[in-house]
């Protein structure tokens, strides 16, 4: 029994510094292969279509934008936006936008709301090429726009093929 | 592709006012139209673009897509229950097929 426990303390360190050694070392890795790949052309071609809409001076709150920190998979990612509002008939949101600033297209979708939702709140599954920004933009009915935006580390992208 | 099968999961009944949850799938492949097949050739795009959900026929939620939602697109939204009626979901694939579902809700 002792020489058991013995063992096991003698065992752990080695285990978890090999665990460790195999985590730092992919770490590394996956953020030197992040890091250049975001480019900023697909962050210019998100602002070009937020600013087509006329969201380019929306407020920065008032958007729960629910995304994972990591996505191992790309190409089903989890997704939920929430714009807070009472949705009434003189008060409510109109669209929710959602860009993805580094994938092929900055297009995700588009999601019409009125006042018969009672709330606005969507959840869906998108395709993500790689680590980027994703954004919502909600225009409300008064012609208002609110904005979130939410970075999200791919770790196998879901686009290509 | 198999044909599109939707499913939709709306609550049987609901008290007048309350909030409902409405979850919706359908099996599709929403091919990007960014692979490529084995000889190096672009697979033409195939997506659903549209989604439209009415209620009583009056159009209350609708989402376009693009290619970067995923395969079997889910999406899940929300209706404040006044009355009973029927819900009525419709796909509108690329090549202009339209796959449809109906539930009933019973408002209490």
């Amino acid at each position: 029994m002792i020489e058991e426990t013995k063992m096991k303390l003698k065992e752990t360190p080695k285990e978890i510094s090999r665990r460790h050694v195999i985590m730092l070392v992919g770490a590394a890795a996956a953020t030197a292969g992040m890091l250049p790949r975001v480019s900023l052309a697909d962050k210019a071609a998100t602002d070009a279509a937020i600013k087509a809409i006329g969201g380019d001076g929306a407020e920065m709150s008032g958007i729960t934008l629910d995304l994972p920190q990591i996505a191992e998979n790309g190409s089903t990612v989890s997704v939920g936006v929430e714009v807070d509002s009472p949705m009434t008939a003189d008060n409510y949101v109109k669209t929710v936008y959602i860009f993805a600033e580094g994938n092929p297209n900055p297009d995700v979708c588009t999601l019409h709301f009125t006042p018969a939702g009672g709330i606005a709140r969507a959840y869906t599954r998108i395709r993500l090429a790689k680590t980027q920004n994703v954004i919502a933009l909600a225009e409300m009915s008064d012609g208002s726009f609110k904005r979130e935006t939410v970075e999200v580390k791919v770790t196998i992208g879901g686009c290509g093929g | 592709m198999a044909s599109a099968k939707p499913r939709v999961k709306v609550p049987a009944s609901a008290a007048k006012g309350e909030i409902i949850e409405i979850k919706s799938l359908i099996s599709h492949t929403m091919e990007s139209g960014q692979r490529k097949d084995k000889e190096g050739k672009a697979i033409p795009r195939k997506i659903i673009n549209k989604f439209i959900v009415t209620f009583n026929g009056k159009e209350f939620f609708s989402a376009d897509w693009a290619p970067a939602i995923s395969a079997n697109p889910f999406l899940s939204f929300h209706m404040r229950a006044e009355e009973s009626g029927t819900m009525g979901f419709t796909w509108i694939d690329d090549d202009g097929s339209k796959y449809t579902a109906e539930k009933n809700l019973k408002v209490t």
